[in-house]
């Protein structure tokens, strides 16, 4: 009797372990980036975040159950040139010292096919809170994925570059995270 | 011989030549004041604009460099007064394929040093320019460094050439600046 109970919880424990088993849990920081490309008077500049971290539960078997967030330091910014990084931690722009951080929480991962992907949630920057998404592929542990922000929604750069004449509004996000599995 | 014959029997530049070399000498001198000026300017919207003018009019000299030395190995230039002395002379020709070189030389590296500061050149913001260097901020140092010292060549030698040309003019007499001047000698005017 004590024996057959012990069989039937064994059984019970395999037979909740899921199927895919494939579940990753963290995300390696060398082996991931975050940049963006924005137009300055037509001109594509290169830009990235050297510091931000990330929290992921994720099974590309069952991406509806997962959820990710990303911590950003904003003050790790290159954008292109030291004048323009000085720029950027300004009031007019960031304001890093009163939002030294930019966040996103996902509320919703769906399949799009194959292994294509949507992440929905929220995006705050400096101190604006508003609906974000981005499509993503996902191979191999690999997250890849690009999105469009205009920064005049979070009015990242006000006053004399609330124009879009010089710096555009348009700013292409692109991330590249790798994902550890977890046990 | 009288010095003033040459320029009254009418031996002037071409009118190409002519209508490039004063376009050049707007375009150059509003380059340079224009690069002076926005180096040193706080970033701000004007300050990209400013680079971008100064980027767009660049490669615009270029491109006339390129036409003028065109026209320039097609059409001879009127030759030097017989009166100048021989050493002059050659003086005079060294100091116009320098300013050729400079006016070759100036526009690159501003292009090169675009590249390694990270910022392509996008001719009018339509066209873009590929970029020969990848971003390298030591680069980028350097070729600013260069193009600032080929623009003080650039200054030294119209300098140079302004001041031969007032000397031929009221010390000489002999009537040179008629050649590339914009509208023809009554007669007997010097």
């Amino acid at each position: 009797m004590q024996s057959l109970r012990k069989t039937l919880l064994l059984v019970t424990l395999l037979a909740s372990a899921p199927v895919s088993a494939l579940e990753y849990a963290a995300v390696d920081a060398a082996k991931s980036n975050l940049s963006f490309v924005y137009k300055q008077m037509g001109v594509p500049v290169d830009g990235s975040f050297k510091k931000f971290a990330v929290q992921l539960r994720f099974d590309p078997a069952k991406p509806q159950t997962g959820n990710a967030s990303i911590e950003l330091d904003l003050a790790s910014i290159d954008a292109g040139s030291p004048d323009a990084n000085d720029e950027v931690a300004s009031k007019l722009w960031f304001n890093t010292k009163t939002f030294p951080k930019a966040t996103f929480t996902s509320s919703e991962i769906k399949a799009l096919g194959g292994n294509r992907y949507e992440i929905r949630g929220k995006m705050n920057i400096k101190g604006k809170t508003l609906d974000a998404s981005a499509p993503f592929t996902f191979s191999n542990g690999v997250a890849d994925g690009a999105f469009v922000l205009k920064r005049g929604d979070y009015a990242i750069g006000e006053g004399m570059w609330a124009d879009y004449g010089t710096v555009a509004n348009e700013i292409q996000i692109k991330f590249r995270f790798t994902a550890v599995p977890g046990k | 011989m009288n010095a003033g014959t040459e320029a009254e029997s009418g031996v002037r530049y071409t009118t190409v030549a002519i209508g490039l070399h004063w376009l050049m000498v707007v375009l150059l001198m509003g380059m340079v004041s224009v690069g002076v000026y926005m180096s040193d300017l706080q970033l701000s919207p004007q300050k990209l604009q400013l680079y971008s003018w100064h980027k767009w009019g660049g490669v615009t000299a270029f491109l006339l460099v390129v036409v003028r030395l065109a026209w320039r190995a097609t059409h001879s230039p009127p030759p030097l007064p017989t009166s100048m002395p021989p050493l002059l002379q050659r003086a005079a020709h060294a100091g116009h394929i320098a300013l050729y070189l400079l006016m070759i030389a100036i526009p690159l590296s501003g292009w090169l040093m675009s590249s390694a500061k990270g910022f392509q050149t996008v001719y009018f913001g339509v066209l873009p320019i590929p970029d020969l260097l990848v971003k390298n901020e030591e680069l980028g140092k350097a070729l600013k460094q260069v193009h600032e010292l080929l623009n003080w060549a650039l200054i030294l030698l119209v300098l140079g050439h302004v001041g031969a040309a007032i000397k031929h003019h009221f010390i000489d007499k002999d009537g040179l600046l008629w050649r590339m001047s914009l509208r023809r000698p009554r007669t007997g005017e010097h």
